[in-house]
């Protein structure tokens, strides 16, 4: 989480310098349960992580040099300056790279799981993050649907951050819970408040457990709130104050800090040293991925297709 | 012995099945049902686990024949019509499509479509959807005219290591025959000369080759040689062979059975004016359906895309100039 929270904030300030292309999405206010996901997940599952999941990557395997070199264009990283920000991936480590189009991940996570099917792999499980606005779209419900069908072990983790870029909850989705649909799909549920870690920990681990069990898909929906703007480049002004001094407001990350302290599990001096410590990496990827080159037109082969034999040739612009 | 068009289709699922451990096939009806067409009758038996029937979810669909052609499957997917690819579209374009470019990790799916009109099928079972999936690099998109084609290509598409939009029309499925099937195959990517002739030639590509053919004999009656190119797939286009044919013609009519605006005709007429406008004696012509949707009733349906009627008319006018 203190990982996370450190590299998502030194690529905002990146971003204010001028330094990132295109855009930037944090993870702040839902590292507890994105961290959750990722450290319930083995090796050899699969997880499609969505645009405020650097928490859950990095507990996945994600390497601190694979975000910094994506979200910096440099050639040497897993997306190698085709694609950038938070659209990155492995998919032969079972870590798929998002596209824009919410929901859209889900079914691709049951085709892998199916395709485990197929091969006799047993007991791995897909997970996948969402927010409550990709609960909206066809995609979402052609794919929970699916999961149910074919009973796969699918854990689909609902963040309900209460705004989808600007648009309140409220006008998003008429129902109590979120939660309340996966009877309607035939899947079990589970509600989590989504700003205490040892809650979210818990409930990931029994959704991940009763899925790779082969009780079938399993919805999980989180209760928090974005404490950030859909993206660096939206201030937020729209959300509601009464949010923000609610319990849904708080954040997450001074939640398990305090957790922590009150437990005496650690104390003050030892967290600032991992804060420092997370700050030392942090600066270490960002700085090998600063010196690295960057893509090079000229070098590009302009390539879409593995058959390389049917490349069509076009006059060059 | 004799084998029609869907049966060389059924048959190169059930060499793949059979040749492949890494083939599956996923849609709606596909199972013990054998499809809408029969294009799958008796393999959901044969390769028992293998053939599944989907739920009427064609972006799930699509989305999960992606990662499974991941984790090293290679499926085969079946969209009933054509026309019910759209909701499958966003899964087909942005995702399957970008996959190997963005991940250098590729996607091997075969999506067959079965396209293009017959009559009393009206606007939403009759579409040819090539131009759209052409439009989008990532994508190879076949258009068989033969039931040799039909066979070899549905092979190579399943071997292929891209998504390939499969189109398969279904005017042809049950009165085109063969002999036999093929033994060997002309590879994808190249156009064949369904009919030489010196006068005029004619670019067509899946049921339009069959028109055109008939407009070769009826013309040929009148003392004029119409050379036939069957494109035989629209992306990659095989431009070379077009080129050739119109070097020994000096004239190109083009058809297409989809819509008039922009598509394969537009794209053959561009790149033979572009690149090889010195060898036209005539204005390049193209002839597609008509700007509307496809209608129902057969009357309006047979005027509305090309035929061997309307193919003639254009051929002899292309002639005169």
């Amino acid at each position: 989480m203190l990982l996370a929270r450190t590299l998502d904030e030194k690529f905002a300030s990146l971003y204010r310098a001028g330094k990132i292309h295109g855009g930037v999405f944090l993870g702040r206010g839902q590292e507890a349960l994105s961290v959750a996901v990722g450290l319930n997940l083995r090796k050899g599952d699969v997880f499609a992580p969505l645009i405020r999941d650097q928490a859950g990557r990095l507990a996945f395997g994600e390497t601190l040099l694979d975000a910094a070199r994506t979200y910096l264009g440099s050639a040497l990283g897993p997306m190698r300056g085709r694609d950038g920000n938070v659209h990155r991936g492995r998919p032969r480590e079972g870590y798929l790279p998002m596209i824009s189009h919410l929901g859209a991940m889900i079914a691709v996570v049951n085709g892998t799981l199916l395709a485990r099917r197929f091969k006799g792999v047993l007991r791995t499980v897909g997970a996948t993050c969402i927010g409550e606005g990709a609960t909206s779209t066809g995609s979402f419900h052609e794919a929970i649907n699916q999961a149910a069908v074919e009973k796969l072990p699918l854990v689909l983790v609902i963040a309900n951050n209460q705004y989808a870029y600007s648009t309140p909850s409220s006008r998003q989705f008429a129902c109590t819970s979120l939660a309340d649909r996966a009877s309607g799909y035939g899947v079990d549920a589970h509600s989590v408040d989504g700003t205490e870690l040892a809650a979210c920990l818990s409930v990931l681990a029994e959704a991940v457990e009763r899925a790779r069990e082969g009780h079938g898909p399993q919805m999980v929906v989180a209760r928090l709130l974005r404490l950030c703007g859909h993206g660096e480049h939206d201030d937020a002004s729209y959300v509601d104050p009464r949010l923000k001094a609610s319990p849904l407001g708080r954040d997450c990350l001074k939640v398990a800090e305090q957790n922590l302290l009150s437990r005496q599990w650690a104390d003050a001096v030892t967290i600032e040293g991992w804060r420092c410590e997370a700050v030392h990496k942090v600066e270490e990827a960002v700085a090998t991925a600063l010196r690295e080159p960057t893509p090079d037109p000229y070098k590009e082969n302009w390539c879409a297709l593995a058959s390389k034999h049917l490349v069509e040739t076009h006059p060059e612009v | 012995m004799s084998i029609t068009y869907l049966e060389a289709i059924r048959e190169a699922q059930a060499r793949a099945l059979a040749e492949d451990p890494r083939v599956f096939i996923y849609g709606q009806d596909v199972g013990a049902f054998g499809g809408a067409f029969k294009a799958t009758k008796n393999l959901a038996q044969e390769f028992p686990g293998r053939v599944i029937d989907a739920p009427i979810s064609e972006d799930a669909i699509v989305g999960a024949a992606i990662g499974a052609a991941v984790e090293g499957m290679r499926p085969i997917i079946e969209m009933q019509f054509a026309d019910f690819s759209t909701p499958g579209f966003n899964q087909i374009v942005n995702h399957a499509a970008t996959l190997y470019w963005r991940t250098q990790v590729p996607c091997p799916i075969t999506i067959r479509l079965p396209s293009g009109g017959t009559s009393g099928s009206g606007p939403f079972h009759s579409q040819s959807m090539e131009t759209l999936y052409a439009h989008y690099p990532g994508l190879i998109v076949m258009t068989p005219a033969t039931v040799e084609d039909a066979y070899s290509m549905l092979l190579e598409a399943v071997a292929l290591d891209d998504p390939v939009i499969f189109c398969e029309h279904k005017l042809l499925y049950n009165h085109l025959k063969a002999e036999s099937l093929p033994t060997e195959a002309v590879p994808v990517g190249k156009a064949r000369l369904a009919r030489p002739g010196r006068d005029m030639t004619i670019v067509a590509y899946s049921a339009m080759v069959h028109e055109a053919l008939a407009v070769a004999d009826e013309l040929a009656s009148e003392g004029t040689e119409v050379e036939i190119v069957d494109l035989r797939s629209i992306k990659p286009l095989d431009t070379d062979t077009v080129m050739a044919s119109v070097a020994r013609t000096g004239r190109l009519l083009c058809v297409g059975e989809s819509w008039p605006w922009g598509g394969v005709t537009a794209e053959v007429v561009s790149r033979v004016a572009c690149e090889g406008f010195g060898l036209l004696d005539a204005p390049p012509q193209r002839l597609n359906a008509k700007d509307t949707p496809v209608p129902y009733h057969p009357n309006l349906w047979a005027a509305h895309r090309p035929t061997a009627r309307s193919i003639a008319a254009a051929a002899r006018r292309l002639l005169r100039i």
